[in-house]
């Protein structure tokens, strides 16, 4: 089994050289630690900025350079700056090769949940939907089942959906796991993860 | 036509009324015009729509004006970081019309642009697409999304020259330039205005055809998540 950083370290592997990329919050966030030597990617931020650099140190903070997550951040000698609306045309246009996302659920068609659960967490989509209709590859970074021990790998999502057939490749603490044509086909499985211990706590069929 | 005025509230005047439609840039709480909203408060105005990427929180940016309960409506991609506004929203009290956050920028570009609607793949085959118009392009399904014509604008910029040239600074870009561009008027806070024929003019964001009135302030800049590494 692998914990969050080795998921996301995993999820690292899955970088090319040259690409633009955008990294979502929470565990996605920390792809960028694991970024492989000889590597150059250029991060986006989705609020208006390619060329994301490391946190500041307590002298360097600048209330005016955020990230998505509105956490302070530090430019890199590569950084360019832009609106919003300049950011989501080159989403939108194909321009960013890859988007790494958390999910609360994915299908085994590749429908991707990750942005309400009704009566519960009205927070909003924020870029999410606008990401996945547009970026050349998504990739799910997730834990394979939630809290009560139930499949976040669906047949179907429950929640109200994010983008329709919009997932490639979904990344969990168990393994690697491709959308293919009927079902999830098994990449890669984590140390020690047996093909039984996937099928004890995954929905979505699973085409070996 | 002199566009600097001494204060929000004089920058205001005569552009406020009950009911009316505002687009505010800002992204969270960077970049927000937190003046003019401070001065929005003051005047007391009623049963605003906002189109406005976030919220605010309790106690700054829109959420200052959700406490006095002068917002009947926001346009919004993501309004987490507030609680107030989940109470009022939950109760019935607050209308939201959530839109994905690149629709909402192209929303404002194009409505500024005098184009009243565009087809996008975003939100197709999700709750974002329903009654809107589908349309196939190439093999793939598209929605129709409707420009933002907004009654006023109101954005914050780094620096202005006095014929209304703006230039931002680093990620307090943001919503600025689309809001700036959908709204019949547009009132700009910034943090300093320069003499005309000090800024380059190669390097404006944003041309002053856009900007009807400035005011310059000092700004709290308030900062939502301080995250640091070790020095």
């Amino acid at each position: 089994m692998w914990d969050r950083n080795q998921m996301a370290a995993r999820a690292a592997q899955e970088l090319q050289d040259g690409w633009y990329v955008n990294l979502g919050i929470g565990i996605p966030t920390l792809v960028s630690n694991y970024i492989p030597d000889g590597i150059e990617v250029t991060l986006q931020s989705e609020n208006g900025m390619l060329g994301m650099g490391p946190f500041p140190t307590e002298d360097e903070i600048d209330a005016d350079l955020i990230n998505a997550g509105k956490q302070t951040i530090t430019e890199l000698p590569q950084t360019a700056y832009f609106d919003s609306s300049e950011s989501f045309a080159m989403i939108r246009g194909g321009k960013i090769a890859m988007a790494i996302l958390g999910a609360m659920e994915v299908a085994e068609n590749g429908d991707l949940a990750n942005w309400m659960i009704p009566g519960k967490l009205v927070k909003g989509m924020g870029g999410a939907m606008d990401l996945v209709a547009g970026v050349g590859r998504v990739v799910v970074i997730m834990d394979h089942a939630n809290k009560r021990g139930e499949s976040k790998l669906l047949k179907e999502c429950t929640l109200p959906l994010t983008g329709k057939n919009v997932v490639d490749r979904i990344i969990t603490n168990l393994g690697v796991f491709d959308v293919v044509e009927g079902g999830l086909k098994i990449a890669e499985m984590a140390p020690g993860v047996t093909r039984a211990d996937i099928d004890a706590v995954t929905e979505a069929k699973i085409i070996a | 036509m002199k566009k600097i005025f001494g204060s929000a509230t004089e920058a205001l005047d005569g552009l406020l009324h009950d009911g009316m439609f505002i687009a505010a840039g800002g992204f969270g709480l960077c970049g927000i015009p937190e003046l003019l909203l401070d001065a929005i408060k003051d005047a007391g105005t009623k049963d605003l729509t906002f189109a406005s990427n976030n919220a605010g929180v309790d106690d700054f940016g829109i959420g200052i004006l959700l406490q006095t309960k002068q917002v009947k409506k926001m346009l919004s991609s993501y309004v987490g970081e507030n609680a107030e506004f989940m109470r009022q929203y939950l109760s019935g009290e607050l209308e939201l019309e959530f839109n994905p956050q690149g629709t909402l920028a192209e929303r404002m570009r194009a409505g500024g642009a005098g184009i009243p609607g565009f087809y996008t793949k975003t939100g197709v085959g999700t709750v974002i697409a329903e009654g809107k118009e589908v349309k196939e392009f190439n093999g793939q399904d598209y929605i129709l999304e409707e420009g933002i014509f907004a009654d006023l604008s109101i954005i914050k910029a780094w620096k202005a020259d006095e014929t209304g040239n703006l230039m931002f600074r680093k990620t307090a870009r943001n919503f600025n330039v689309p809001a700036a561009k959908c709204g019949k008027v547009c009132v700009v806070e910034v943090e300093e205005i320069v003499p005309t024929g000090s800024l380059n003019p190669d390097a404006i964001h944003l041309p002053g055809i856009y900007v009807n009135r400035i005011i310059q302030g000092d700004h709290e800049k308030r900062i939502e998540q301080r995250t640091v590494r070790e020095g």
